[in-house]
């Protein structure tokens, strides 16, 4: 199979009408990557992968697959395979035509169909479900028949859009570890989009998180979830708590925030920020609820803070426990469940605290509503 | 015990009194209106033609004689086979078809451009200007397109405005006026079953074959097509058999050649005066019209279930 190509956004922008429904996007996507757009309903994802297949044009800016610029490039012609939201598998067409679609259009004997049908029934685990229509297969096959019938074009790019937001969590959970294997397996470049940030964080070599139409930061899982680039991605990707308030004081990249209701707390200036963030600047602190532990004594610290616990949740491995901290903040934090029988500790006064490096201060701007 | 069964889940929804008058009310309108005069004209088929005093007398006995005369003509004609009714209805049938299909085309282009572009004002503009002309009686219409199409009609008149023709064309003779007439008047009844299956195919799919390389013509063939299939049989179905059995068009826009089988049963009924043959000569229409109509349902694969759908 064709070894993936790099896909590259240049300054693209997209307009209906007067709406901006994609500004400025410039996206690097290497060749064999698994990489995803993450980002709310509405955000514009569905809009930049029509972009890259072809059944939209940019209003500004160029697409290129690999290195060629595919304007007035129909999706007929492109290097792409997509997968929709719904699937499209054909209703009237058997499994086996439904897969090889793209050899018939070529002209590919009845025969040499079968035998491509079998090869990649086999492959993703369906053999013998040939001559079945596809409503007689459960969601997660035809899943698994959409991916088929994309790969059979044997496409430099497979495009999904939110693919398994269909299917029920166990299934999705088991078809992410599938997905990733294909891609491993065929080395072509894939392109997924997906509101889900648990599955652009499992799956993706690197994630664009877009808001409103803008990428907000391009990196790595790992970056996006630990180094956010903007109060919007700190809080669309995860959870995290917020503190709001001023630079009080910075020292190398960290900096002490004098914050409007928690006192002074100290955290780590996010990269893109280091620099431009000046002390007096409006800033926004984020720790995770992970991040979060009960502190061992009550000394005041600038990583510390006293909240009184609301109420818990039990999840398996986690607790999540609510807390108020002073004037009504709301707290999250989760404990890892060790198994020790614990006593229940609402109303209790807790003194917490976190890793200065753990948390990540930016300046102010929006979050992700929720 | 099964039926009975229906009985009862049928009375509990629908409650005794609005339970028995729908009953009452389809089964009057199945038996009364459709299979007793249906019934009574094959049982006139199969009767001799005899004047109203010998009626039910030692006379009136069955016979096949008239169905006879349809194939073979009158006893003692000079040609073995009744050559011009059979000749006026094999032309009929493939005037017919050919009005089918001539809507088809015609129909299906629009029903998809219908269907496929989402909602928007212009679209239920276009259907209701569909629409209006139906509102004008079936004769009016004809008679209206007879004028159009007529040796100074507009047609005529604008194209040798245009200078594309010399001399005038004779539509009507040349039946056109009468295909065109026959062919408009059946347009809506073709796109509006197709029309409502189209317009459930789901859009991605369309996409999904473009994705996948298909050029616009394997797109209809393999993915529309097959889908808008019951919607297709049905709007065949209905126009082939309104236009095989059409009177009022053949008579006002049909060459002074052509005839259609109805006039010829139309004349058996009115001015022969002979309803046993008129009858005979109306089942064997309808008998071959519904065999033609299955058997192409089963060449194309159609269910008689999916029709209604
Ligand atoms: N054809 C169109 N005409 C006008 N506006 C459009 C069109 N397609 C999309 N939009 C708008 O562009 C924005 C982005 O749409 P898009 O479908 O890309 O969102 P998305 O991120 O894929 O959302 P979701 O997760 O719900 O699928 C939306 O506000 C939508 O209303
Ligand atoms: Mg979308």
């Amino acid at each position: 199979m064709t070894k993936g190509v790099d896909v590259d956004l240049e300054n693209v922008w997209i307009r209906f009408g007067d709406f901006v429904a994609v500004r400025e996007a410039n996206v690097n996507i290497k060749g064999g990557e698994f990489f995803s757009f993450l980002g709310p309903s509405g955000c514009g994802k569905t809009t930049i992968l029509r972009s890259v297949s072809g059944f939209l044009e940019p209003s500004e800016g160029t697409v290129r697959i690999g290195g060629r610029d595919m304007t007035g490039i129909g999706p007929n012609k492109r290097p792409t395979a997509l997968i929709f939201q719904n699937l499209a598998l054909f209703p009237l067409m058997k499994i086996w035509e439904n897969i090889t679609f793209s050899m018939e259009v070529k002209g590919a004997s009845k025969a040499e169909r079968r035998k491509r049908a079998d090869e990649l029934l086999e492959m993703i685990a369906l053999p013998d479900q040939g001559e079945k229509l596809p409503s007689e297969l459960s969601g997660g096959q035809k899943q698994r028949v959409a991916i088929a019938r994309a790969l059979c074009a044997e496409p430099d790019v497979l495009l999904l859009d939110e693919p398994l937001s269909a299917l029920d969590l166990k299934l999705r959970q088991h078809m992410r570890t599938e997905l990733r294997e294909i891609q491993q397996r065929v080395g072509i470049t894939f392109i997924y989009i997906t509101h889900d940030q648990g599955e652009a964080l499992t799956m993706s070599d690197n994630v664009a998180v877009m808001r409103a139409g803008v990428v907000d930061q391009i990196g790595s899982g790992h970056t996006v979830y630990n180094d956010p680039a903007t109060p919007f991605v700190a809080s669309f990707v995860g959870e995290n708590n917020v503190f709001r308030g001023k630079v009080k004081s910075i020292d190398g990249d960290m900096a002490l925030i004098s914050t409007n209701r928690t006192g002074e707390l100290l955290a780590r200036i996010a990269t893109t920020a280091q620099g431009t963030l000046k002390v007096g600047d409006p800033a926004m602190l984020f720790v995770r609820p992970e991040a979060l532990n009960i502190a061992p004594d009550i000394t005041p610290a600038p990583n510390r803070f006293a909240a009184m616990v609301k109420h818990e949740e039990f999840e398996g491995q986690i607790y999540n426990v609510f807390l108020e901290g002073s004037e009504g903040k709301e707290i999250k934090m989760s404990l890892v469940n060790i198994g020790t029988e614990r006593q229940s500790a609402e109303g209790m006064n807790l003194t917490l605290e976190y890793v200065p490096e753990q948390a990540v201060v930016l300046p102010a701007g929006e979050l992700a509503s929720e | 015990m099964k039926v009975a069964q229906l009985f009862r889940d049928y009375f509990a929804k629908n409650g005794i009194g609005l339970g028995s008058f729908l009953l009452v009310a389809v089964l009057f309108w199945v038996v009364i209106l459709i299979v007793l005069p249906q019934l009574s004209m094959l049982d006139f088929s199969f009767r001799h033609h005899l004047p109203p005093p010998e009626m039910g007398g030692p006379k009136d006995t069955y016979t096949i004689e008239h169905y006879k005369y349809l194939v073979l003509g009158a006893p003692g004609a000079d040609t073995t086979y009744n050559v011009v009714d059979l000749g006026v209805f094999g032309r009929t049938l493939l005037a017919a078809l050919f009005v089918t299909i001539l809507d088809l085309v015609l129909c299906y282009p629009l029903a998809y451009y219908l269907g496929q572009s989402r909602g928007g004002g212009a679209i239920r503009i276009l259907v209701l200007l569909l629409i209006i002309p139906y509102w004008i009686n079936e004769i009016l219409r004809a008679f209206a397109f007879r004028i159009i199409f007529g040796e100074s009609g507009l047609i005529n008149e604008m194209m040798l405005a245009m200078g594309l023709i010399s001399d005038p064309v004779d539509f009507i003779r040349a039946n056109v006026a009468l295909y065109a007439g026959l062919g408009y008047a059946y347009i809506l009844l073709m796109i509006f079953p197709i029309y409502n299956v189209i317009e459930s195919l789901d859009r991605n799919q369309i996409e999904a074959a473009r994705d996948m390389g298909a050029p616009w013509w394997r797109i209809h063939w393999r993915v529309v097509i097959p889908y808008a299939k019951p919607g297709i049989s049905s709007g065949c179905t209905m126009v082939f058999m309104l236009s095989a059995g059409a009177l009022a068009a053949p008579q006002i826009l049909g060459g002074p050649s052509s005839l259609w089988f109805t006039q010829i049963i139309y004349q058996w009924f009115n001015t022969g005066g002979n309803w046993p043959r008129g009858a005979a000569f109306a089942i064997v229409l309808l008998v071959t019209c519904i065999i033609i109509v299955l058997s192409m349902m089963r060449l194309f694969k159609v269910k008689i279930g999916d029709i209604g759908k």
